[in-house]
Parts: C-alpha cells; structure tokens; sequence
C-alpha cells in the first residue's frame, strides 16, 4: 500500500494477513484550514500571547526595581511581595510563550499525516569493508608492532598520566589521627547550658528536665577577652562535645557494672551526638526516658545507658561521667570513654553487653 | 427647676402604677448588689481564706478528676502497674492552668496522648483547681503578667529567644514551632497560635512527654525571649511565599510532585486534544 493513500475502507485485503491493514483515517481539515476568518482569529491569539509574554517580561524588570527587600521587605497577601511578583511574572511570561507555541503549532502549522518507514540500523555491508581496510591500514602503517620502543613508551606515558590524580587526593587528608576518639570535655570541666552559659547545680534540676548543654570552655575567654575557641575550631569542637543533661528518677536508672556512679542524684550526661551518622539529637520522652534521633528513628533509652532499642544506630549513645564540684556545680568526671558520634573503620566494634 | 419639678410630677403621677413597686425593688436590689460586687474582691479575697477556693476545687476535682488521679490526687495504679492517671502533689497550679485551661484534662479517653480541646471548665474553675493541687504539695504557680510581658522585648532579645528556641525546642516542635511527630502515635504541638501563658507553664511543667525546662536553668527571662522569638514569628510575613504548613521538606516534596504529575497530565490532556472539531469536520465533507 502507499503512504499517501488515506481511503483505507477502500482497501483490498492482500498478502496472508489475518486482518486488513485499515490505513489512515479520513483525513479532515481543521477550521483554520477552511475558514481564512478561523485563520486570521487564530493568528491574532498566538500573537496576542506572545504579546502578553512581553508584558510579563516588562512587568518582571518593573517588580525587581519596585518592591523593597531586605528590612523593609514589602508584603503581599503576608508574604514577600518581592518573591511572589518576580516569580509570577516570570513564571506567566514563559508559560504565554508555550501556549502561544502550542496553538500556533496546532491551529496553523500544516497538519498532513505523515509516515517515516524503519529502516535496518547497521551500516551497508561497502562501508563495513571500507572501514576495516582503512583501520587495518593505519595499524601496519604506524607499525606498533615493528617498534616495540615507541609501544612501550607510550604504554608507560599512559600509565604515568595516571599518578597525578593520586597526588591530587592527598588533599582529602590530612588524616584524622586520634581526634575522632577525644573532645573538649575534660576532669573537672563544668557543664553549662548551651547559648548562656549558665553554670548548674543538681537541685537546679527537677525530676523529668531536660538541658542542653556545653563543655564550659566554649563561654571562657583568655585574658585578652578573646574567646578560647572561635571560627570553624569551635564548631569542630562543638561538633563533637554537645551534650544532654537528663534527670529522671534514680529509681528507674540501671547503670552497667563500673557507671553506678557517673550519675548526680539522678542526673546522667548523655552526648547529644547520634552514633548512626552524627545527627545532633534531644526528642527526649521525659515519660518512657527515649531519646529519638528525628533522621533516621534511631531510638536510646537514657534510663538504660544509652542502649539503641529502636532504629538503624549500631552502638549505644556514649555517657558522660558527672560530679559535684566544690561550689556545688556538675563538672565531668574524664572525657568520654569512648569516641562520639558516628562508627568509623579503626573504630572498637564493641559495644555495651 | 421647671424642668425637674415637671419630672417629679410626671414620677409621682406613676407612684400608684402597678408596675411601680416592682421596678422601685428591682432599682435597689441591683445597686445593692453592684455595690457589694464593687466591694467585695477589695475586702474579703485577703481576708477570706484561700480554704473556700481549695474546698470549692476540691468538690471540682472529686467530680472531675478523682476517677483517675485518685481521691487525694494520689494517682491510680493499674494492677499491671501503668500509671492510670499521674499523682498530683508538686506539679503545681502552673500545670493545672496548662491542662485544664487547653482542654487536654480531663481526657476524653486514654489514649497515646490527650488532645487539645475547647476547655470544659472557666477560668474561675480552673483557678480552683489549680488551688486545691497547689495545697497537695508546692509547685510552679501560674505565671503572673509581669512574668509573660513581651511587649517590650528589644531585637537583641527576640534574636536570643530564638537560639535559645534553635536550642532546646526545635528537636520536637520544628524550626518553625509547627509541631512534629514522635513515637507510638503520639506528636509535639503546633506552638502557633498558643497562648503566651500556656507556653511558659508548659516549659516550667513539663507536661506528658515534653520534658521540664526549670526557672533555675532556663530562667524566666530566657523564657520570655523565646515567647517573644516565636510570637514575632507568627506576625513576620513569609517572604518566600506559601509556607505548605511549615512543615519542612514532606510537604514541600509532594507539591512539587504533584506540580509535575499535573504537567504530565496537562502534556497528555495536549495530545489527546484534536484541532479538528465535530461541527466543522461535517463543513469540511461538504466541502
């Protein structure tokens, strides 16, 4: 059958195929096709969005200079009219560009059915054979396999290209060392509320509290005024040293053998560090004593040495050992006995029993 | 003059009315009455004992109350041993104030958590309330205005409220205050919308599973800051636009997919559209 036949009812069953190939429907023109005043309308609405794509455009430049930001932000339907107009500017002035696209293909461009037959993907058996030859040609002309010297030197420029991009990756280090295995926190350090400061006193806290806390070293400054830690050292620091303070009833603590007494009336010291992948934690059910990472659902009970009783954590959240110092403030006792945070490979795997 | 004696002769032409000793009774009974109302908070709330709040509390409470918390607020037991409903002595009024006065108490039924609801009791009842379980053992009072005013928090402050909200709320309640989900069905409240008051007696109380933030660490000052950070919130427009709720990147999510299966469908709705119309594929035959 032939491509531009579109009478298929007209078509003689042929071949030994179990049914008719039916062709192309009927083909009918469009009103823009008979009608030059359907025509000329349609013209005028692709025209007419493309115009008011314009418009937006303008109005996009017009809203930049004319709304403030910054402190003096001006409010449309309480949010910021700066955003809100730039972007439904913007946004309306592509979208008439595309609709103004669309009509304009289906109203006015030519609307003939068209067939486009398969054809084999390979190449013509001529070409296949030219190609080899040509190949086949350059191997004996360069003669890699006469010269040996030239082969080999390449092979090795080749394989030297490779050294750089090892060099390169020293700079991923230098190694960690054993920072990942200490903190700030030291014997007799106190520990403070974080934002303020504020030193704290065992009765301070009642029984279902909740603190976050720091090693006090982060609010002392040098004799000079100077902060001991600033920058990106302190956040490195606090990364690792942020802690909770939780009190709960000491009736309802069962410490493992050697922490009975890492605990103050009750109060245990628990890093806010989750051991998954490090997510800062403190959803702390005052009721069931669980501590919930938001991330991934790992779930420690404080009342029971940090142990993961739920989630994806594989290690217990490490505790730190509290007491009383002589003015009656909570300091630790050490730094935490083991590494906080997330497992690494040179890691001890054990884990509380 | 001619005017007043004009008035008393028209009053005493009515003195025989039958509606005149009525309204002459009603006249003195309600000044009577208002004079006492005047007088009375003045004169009697000091010298009358806090006992008759405490026993009209009391009566409130063996009502209301006692079926779970237990006759002297003791609190049940269950023989499993769940605590049915918590004992009472030492939580304070400050806790009455936030439980009964949001409606979470009493419970409609147990349950993961109690629910906020239009509270059951008035502001007197509950004040009543909160006297009898203050007199079972101390606890935090109700805030008074002066601990709750924000008015004049200055930017400094608002600015510290809100680390210190990044600090110790954000786990539970969202970076925005808009609440969040927590194990086994039970959930941190929306902060929106809640009362100053309820705020700070939440904090100083601890109620259910959000732990107790104590005057001692967290002082009421800090307190006030933090009101005052999320109260300037709630006024501060939201300047990128529509918020989904505030609630962070699950929301945002499924808008955004739900943008991109509306385009899909709008791209097929394109497709399936034929330029040609009925009517005037009959005008083209005829053609």
């Amino acid at each position: 059958m032939s491509a531009d036949d579109n009478s298929g009812h007209e078509l003689e069953p042929f071949g030994d195929e179990p049914i008719p190939d039916p062709g192309l429907p009927e083909h009918l023109p469009r009103p823009t096709d008979v009608d030059p005043e359907a025509e000329k309308r349609a013209e005028r609405q692709v025209a007419t969005l493309f115009g008011l794509s314009s418009l937006f455009a303008v109005l996009f430049c017009v809203s930049y200079f004319v709304f403030d930001i910054g402190d003096e932000t001006d409010e449309f339907l309480g949010m910021g009219a700066s955003n809100v107009f730039l972007g439904t500017c913007l946004g309306l002035a592509l979208l008439c560009i595309g609709i103004g696209a669309i009509q304009w293909s289906r109203k006015l461009m030519s609307d003939h059915e068209i067939v486009e037959y398969r054809h084999s993907a390979s190449s013509p058996e001529e070409d296949r054979v030219e190609a080899v030859a040509a190949l086949e040609e350059g191997i004996a002309d360069s003669g890699i396999g006469r010269r040996p010297l030239v082969r080999n030197s390449l092979i090795g420029a080749m394989a030297f290209l490779g050294l750089p991009a090892i060099v390169a990756l020293r700079d991923l280090g230098p190694l960690p060392g054993d920072s990942l295995a200490h903190t700030v926190w030291k014997k007799g350090m106190r520990v403070v509320q974080d934002v303020d400061g504020a030193k704290i006193k065992p009765a301070d806290m009642v029984i279902g509290q909740l603190v976050n806390a720091e090693p006090e070293v982060f609010f002392e400054t040098d004799s000079e005024g100077h902060h001991l830690y600033e920058g990106a050292e302190l956040q490195a620091e606090k990364a690792k040293a942020a802690v909770i303070l939780v009190r709960m009833h000491p009736d309802d603590i069962t410490p493992v053998d050697g922490r009975e007494n890492w605990g103050v009336d009750g109060i245990l010291c628990y890093s806010k560090i989750c051991t998954h992948v490090g997510c800062p934690i403190s959803l702390w059910e005052q009721q069931t004593h669980h501590l919930l990472c938001p991330c991934h659902q790992s779930t420690f009970d404080l009342a029971d040495n940090g142990k993961v009783i739920f989630g994806p954590a594989a290690r217990h959240l490490p505790q730190l050992p509290l007491a009383v110092d002589a003015e009656g403030y909570l300091i630790a006792t050490s730094d935490f006995t083991e590494p906080v945070g997330p497992s690494y490979w040179e890691r001890d795997r054990s884990d509380l029993t | 003059m001619r005017l007043t004696r004009k008035i008393s002769a028209r009053l005493s032409t009515g003195r025989r009315s039958r509606f005149a000793a009525p309204a002459v009774l009603l006249i003195a009974l309600l000044t009577v009455g208002g004079v006492v109302a005047v007088i009375s908070p003045a004169s009697s709330a000091k010298t009358e004992d806090d006992a008759a709040t405490i026993a009209k509390g009391r009566d409130l409470f063996l009502v209301g109350c006692a079926s779970c918390h237990g006759m002297n607020g003791e609190g049940i037991v269950t023989k499993r041993g769940n605590q049915y409903g918590p004992p009472l002595a030492g939580v304070g009024a400050a806790a009455v104030d936030f439980q009964v006065g949001t409606g979470r108490m009493p419970m409609a039924q147990p349950g993961a958590q109690a629910l906020r609801k239009d509270p059951l009791y008035n502001d007197e009842e509950i004040a009543a309330l909160g006297a009898f379980v203050q007199s079972l053992g101390p606890g935090p009072a109700v805030p008074t205005d002066e601990e709750l005013d924000i008015a004049g928090a200055t930017t400094e402050e608002i600015v510290r409220g809100g680390q210190f909200f990044r600090t110790n709320c954000t786990a539970c309640h969202n970076f925005a205050g808009s609440g969040g989900a927590l194990p086994k069905g039970k959930f941190a409240p929306s902060l929106v919308g809640v009362s100053a008051k309820h705020m700070y007696e939440a904090m100083v109380t601890g109620p259910q599973q959000m732990p107790v933030f104590s005057n001692n660490v967290l002082s009421p000052q800090d307190k006030r800051e933090i009101i005052a950070y999320l109260k300037s919130q709630e006024e501060a427009p939201s300047y990128g636009g529509f918020t989904l709720g505030s609630i962070g990147p699950v929301a945002e999510g499924l808008f955004a997919w739900l943008g991109v299966g509306v385009l899909v469908g709008g791209g097929i709705w394109i497709c399936s559209q034929t330029a040609r119309s009925k009517k005037n594929s009959k005008k083209g035959d005829a053609a």
